[in-house]
């Protein structure tokens, strides 16, 4: 998705400077869309499964007719989203090597063995989603549930080894430069290295919370217009625990993510906390801008920076002027995302945390439509946090695109500024598989309320009205 | 074998199983394209969707894997032949998302109008994406791409070889899905259908046939190492494909439909690695082997590791599925 960072990120850069390759801009905007739009399909593809499989396994033990019906419709849902999925990620693995030919020819060989076990996972789980897809009535039912296990196990694997190729583009390891030349290759240390778990935990978690406050939000739309039953609470409330879970373990996980940042990338750091000078302690600095080296518009907290940032009431967080000017991220664009992600995830956090306790207290907030607007809400949020806080640890790793050792311009291909067609006609295709998928999906939801259940093909007027 | 020539044969399995899996659902789209209008081709285009609907995902992964393994165990020949490929394996890449996309939102479309803009995009991307990828081949063979990547982005895939490259790819894709299409029908018992894609496909098989031997004679001229390869090291290759050629022919003319899908199958199996075997031990022919292409041989170990994994945990349930989708039970829900 075209988020506002984004966009910003565009207009910001539109200069680039004189040494810049002209390629470099539109390859990054280009990979920015690709990967922004396919990480929130990734996120149903990591998360969906298991919540299908709780609906499944419902339905069969307790036979739920409701949790049947629900299981089987995010599965034809999930067929819809996997299958745009697949080939977004597609256009990734032929963008590595289109757009980034000096990244993938001088590293292929150091980053790639993750990529081999993503792989591996991603063929399992499109194995198994056929099977399960196509296995409706046509296998034991016992047997059938079963199928979406490997499913949520593999989502799982391929989020990993994804994750921790990027965290070793943060934390690079598993090689040697001698001379020039890239030598001592360790592909399992780059599959294990330090940095990938708790990225992928931060990943994971913020997946479950895309998925499952998105799917949750469906059913809160459909109370708000008025369907109160319980095929729609049931539809809300096994996701809405997912996302609630996801939720309040988020700040958690992102915290400890964020120790020692100081040290990994600490030009990242300082452009999260918009730290221009080293203040001691530091403030917590919401909002701002910096405009010439002077920071415009911030609300700062004192010693709070230090506290959350450092671990520490007297640690500052060393600042911008402690870093030399070329290997500066674009800070107002790191800051903002970053901020943008921590207040959604925050919000989001309280927000379940009150309708728990509500709920414990005996109050019902689901009977409340502003709880239900908030609750439709939280999908699209959950997404611009997830969009904000992939700009800001990539927008704030630049200008390298290896911390410390590639800078993004050596990687680029050798393009004209021809390449901003190549932007314009993906953002359009981009744009109708948008509006392609919405349409496709608002349709089969208005036919199964209308009470169809098998949506055959209309591929003619008659085969159309022959078929149940 | 050595390390690297291990990963490039796993590598070269990959395509070829792209080939016949992928294939066959790509040539589905030719099949799709050509049923008719809305009327007469609905019976053909829902054999389609049901054919084709559980098994594409997995069967594109093909792809993924193929490139992915490319560029992890031999980085610096993966690199140059994205730069000076660029333009082919773009317009491959936008067949493959209108395709795949336009599949999904096909099958459920609400109303008719929506369906048919859907198929068409499928349909008509179905095609043009092997033949694009069909280029990619026919370049590297016919040594178009440098080593450091420099190469023409024109004439690097706009020239005979890359071109019959292309041609056969979309051939050999119709003919596989012919092919299955036709023996899906069968075991759906839509004896109509049957009838009907038993003639296209036996028109599909002799004119892919024709492609392919005739195209041997620009072969030998605008690529000299692949059209030596072909006739030498690979002609038995040669030989087995048409004997396969031949009697998937035969069969489906029997109607025999069930026992035409193998020798189909090893038909295209065996033109593909006749292409690998012909052009061995180059990686991009004339410029770089495969064994001065090889990356760090401990993440080539760890490749074999993965491919190792693959065969274990992929293949059986990949059996499976496919297993399922060919049975009588499947074909009669």
């Amino acid at each position: 998705m075209l988020t506002p960072e984004l966009v910003l990120d565009a207009v910001v850069q539109a200069a680039p400077s004189a040494t810049e390759p002209a390629g470099l801009l539109p390859a990054r905007q280009q990979m920015a869309l690709s990967l922004g739009w396919h990480i929130v399909l990734a996120c149903f593809g990591v998360a969906f499964p298991a919540m299908i499989f709780v609906m499944h396994l419902r339905g069969i033990r307790r036979q739920d007719a409701n949790a049947l019906t629900l299981a089987q419709r995010w599965a034809k849902v999930s067929a819809v989203l996997f299958a745009i999925g697949a080939v977004s990620g597609t256009v990734l693995s032929f963008e590595m090597g289109v757009l980034w030919p000096g990244l993938m020819g001088t590293y292929g060989d150091v980053l790639g063995l993750p990529f081999a076990f993503e792989g591996l996972a991603f063929f399992l789980e499109a194995i198994f989603l056929g099977i399960y897809l196509y296995g409706w009535g046509r296998m034991p039912p016992g047997r059938h549930v079963l199928m979406v296990l490997p499913m949520a196990l593999t989502g799982i694997v391929g989020a990993y080894c994804v994750v921790a190729v990027n965290a070793w583009m943060n934390v690079p390891t598993g090689f040697r430069i001698a001379g020039g030349e890239v030598t001592d290759v360790q592909p399992w240390a780059v599959l294990f290295n330090q940095h990938a778990f708790l990225q992928f935990a931060h990943m994971w978690v913020g997946a479950y919370m895309v998925a499952g406050f998105s799917v949750a939000g469906v059913y809160a739309v459909g109370m708000l217009r008025g369907r109160r039953d319980s095929h729609h609470r049931l539809g809300f409330m096994v996701p809405f625990v997912f996302a609630s879970v996801a939720a309040v373990t988020q700040p958690f996980v992102g915290h400890v993510l964020g120790a020692g940042l100081d040290e990994r990338q600490p030009a990242k750091l300082a452009a999260f906390e918009l730290a221009e000078t080293t203040e001691n302690p530091s403030p917590l600095r919401l909002g701002g801008v910096l405009v010439d080296g002077e920071v415009v518009g911030a609300i700062d907290i004192p010693v709070l920076g230090s506290l959350i940032a450092m671990n520490s009431p007297d640690e500052p967080v060393p600042g911008l002027d402690t870093i030399p000017e070329e290997d500066r991220p674009p800070v107002n664009i790191t800051h903002l995302a970053f901020q943008t992600m921590v207040g959604i995830g925050t919000l989001l956090a309280a927000g379940v945390a009150w309708f728990w306790m509500q709920r414990r207290r005996g109050h019902d907030l689901l009977r409340k439509k502003w709880f239900l607007r908030a609750a439709a809400a939280a999908g699209p949020l959950a997404v611009i946090a997830l969009e904000a806080g992939w700009v800001a640890t990539e927008v704030g790793r630049q200008p390298w695109v290896v911390y410390g050792v590639m800078r993004t311009p050596e990687a680029v291909g050798d393009y004209t500024s021809a390449l901003w067609w190549l932007l314009g006609i993906s953002t359009v295709i981009y744009t109708a598989m948008t509006v392609g998928a919405v349409v496709v999906l608002r349709s089969m939801a208005r036919r199964w309320r209308g009470g169809e259940t098998d949506l055959p093909s209309p591929y003619a007027p008659e085969a159309q009205e022959a078929s149940r | 074998m050595s390390l690297e020539v291990a990963v490039a044969a796993a590598m070269f399995a990959g395509v070829i199983a792209y080939a016949v899996l992928g294939g066959a659902d790509f040539g589905s789209g030719f099949f799709d394209l050509t049923a008719g209008d809305s009327r007469r081709g609905a019976e053909l285009r829902t054999l389609v969707d049901h054919s084709i609907g559980p098994v594409w995902e997995a069967n594109h992964v093909w792809l993924i894997y193929v490139l992915v393994i490319w560029w992890t165990g031999f980085p610096e020949s993966f690199a140059a032949a994205m730069s000076t490929l660029v333009l082919p394996l773009l317009l491959a890449l936008l067949g493959i998302v209108l395709r795949g996309a336009s599949f999904a939102f096909r099958k459920y479309s609400a109303t008719l109008g929506q369906a048919r803009m859907f198929g068409v995009i499928f349909a008509v991307s179905s095609i043009i994406t092997p033949f694009f990828l069909g280029t990619v081949a026919g370049a590297i063979a016919s040594g178009r791409v440098p080593a450091d990547g420099a190469g023409d982005r024109w004439s690097s895939w706009l020239n005979p070889t890359a071109v019959v490259g292309g041609v056969i790819a979309v051939g050999t894709c119709a003919f596989l899905a012919g092919i299955f299409l036709v023996a899906d029908a069968h075991r759906s018992r839509l004896t109509r259908l049957t009838e009907d894609l038993r003639t296209r496909a036996l028109a599909v098989g002799l004119a892919t046939g024709a492609v392919v031997f005739a195209a041997v004679v620009p072969i030998l001229k605008d690529a000299p190492v692949l059209g030596d390869g072909l006739t030498g090291r690979a002609a038995p290759l040669v030989v087995l494909s048409a004997v396969a050629g031949v009697a998937t022919m035969v069969l489906l003319w029997r109607r025999r439909y069930s026992a035409a899908r193998w020798p189909a199958v090893v038909a295209v199996a065996a033109v593909v690695s006749g292409w690998g075997v012909g052009q061995y031990p180059w990686l991009l022919v004339g410029e770089v082997t495969i064994s001065e292409a090889a990356g760090a041989p401990a993440t080539l170990q760890g490749l074999l590791v993965a491919v190792g994994l693959a065969v274990v945990l992929v293949l059986p349930p990949l059996a499976y599925l496919l297993r399922l989708t060919q049975s009588e039970a499947w074909a009669n829900h």
